[in-house]
């Protein structure tokens, strides 16, 4: 069923603050095997004009998604997420995220589409930090596909 | 940031050090941990077969967090990453043995931009399939 062409360009209050947890970038560093050691040591962070451990460039992908649930999981919007893919992926950066960011995030939906019966959802994620100041911007596509298809192309 | 390849030095065709990154079922249920992404996908293969996909596959996240390892490897600085992109065209497909699979990164510098930044474009395979499509960075040199 085609999604509400009304619900484009709605945007979700900001979220509760997400702290950035120094331990927590480096499980993520080390859950995607990279031992770059700007993730976990502050001296190197610092040696390249960081001033706490940065963390991986995906790693915002954790906050920003689960703050588009609201827009997921909004039943008046009514997608089928049982039948939801990922499509295609994107941030631009203001600057990497940090050990001690708060981070809120606004979730606003940029374009609905239907494309051979596939539900085709565009969420925009915006990243700020405690004073306000722009982080990270991540684009989310995701796709429902239509009942019967078998999953030939994209990720879940 | 503290880029240690410089904008001058680089030319539009150099290739990056391309890499291989295994992927085995451990891998995406520590990735599956630290990222909060559960979806049976991506380590119940009867409920990955249960909606029509051939085996349990890695989580897509997991594939663009490997690739984009190519170019922050050569970088230095991850924070020098300005935007980066893809497109997840096919799934990676990880069997429960103790090869996993393999996705293959190269990369190549496509344009020079301004403001000492270039685009590098990517690309991703796994048992010979495009995994990432559309797949660019643009990162800010020294």
């Amino acid at each position: 069923m085609a999604l509400d062409q009304s619900f484009v360009g709605r945007s979700y209050p900001p979220t509760d603050p997400y702290e950035v947890g120094r331990e927590k970038i480096r499980e993520f560093a080390e859950a995607i095997g990279d031992a770059n050691p700007v993730y976990t040591d502050r001296e190197a962070a610092k040696a390249l004009g960081h001033p706490d451990v940065i963390a991986p460039p995906t790693f915002p992908f954790a906050i920003t998604f689960q703050a588009a649930g609201v827009v997921v999981q909004d039943p008046d919007l009514g997608l089928d997420y049982s039948r939801v893919v990922h499509g295609d992926q994107k941030f631009a950066y203001t600057r990497p995220v940090r050990a001690g960011d708060l981070l809120t995030v606004t979730s606003t939906i940029e374009a609905i589409k239907s494309l051979a019966g596939n539900d085709i959802l565009d969420i925009r994620g915006e990243v700020h930090d405690e004073s306000g100041e722009h982080v990270v911007t991540a684009w989310t596509k995701l796709v429902a596909r239509a009942a019967g298809e078998d999953t030939t192309g994209g990720e879940a | 940031m503290a880029a240690t390849i410089a904008y001058d030095d680089i030319e539009v065709g150099t290739e990056l050090p391309a890499r291989t990154f295994p992927v085995t079922r451990a891998t995406l249920v520590r990735y599956a941990g630290a990222s909060g992404d559960f979806n049976p996908i991506h380590w119940n293969e009867k409920f990955a077969r249960e909606v029509g996909l051939p085996d349990v596959i890695a989580h897509g996240m997991f594939t663009m967090a490997s690739a984009i390892r190519v170019v922050t490897d050569w970088v230095g600085d991850p924070g020098a990453v300005v935007e980066y992109g893809v497109r997840f065209t096919k799934p990676v497909v990880v069997p429960n043995d103790d090869q996993g699979a393999v996705v293959e990164v190269t990369a190549k510098v496509a344009a020079k931009l301004d403001d000492r930044r270039v685009r590098v474009d990517l690309t991703a395979t796994s048992a010979g399939q495009k995994v990432l499509g559309m797949s660019r960075a643009v990162v800010r040199l020294a």
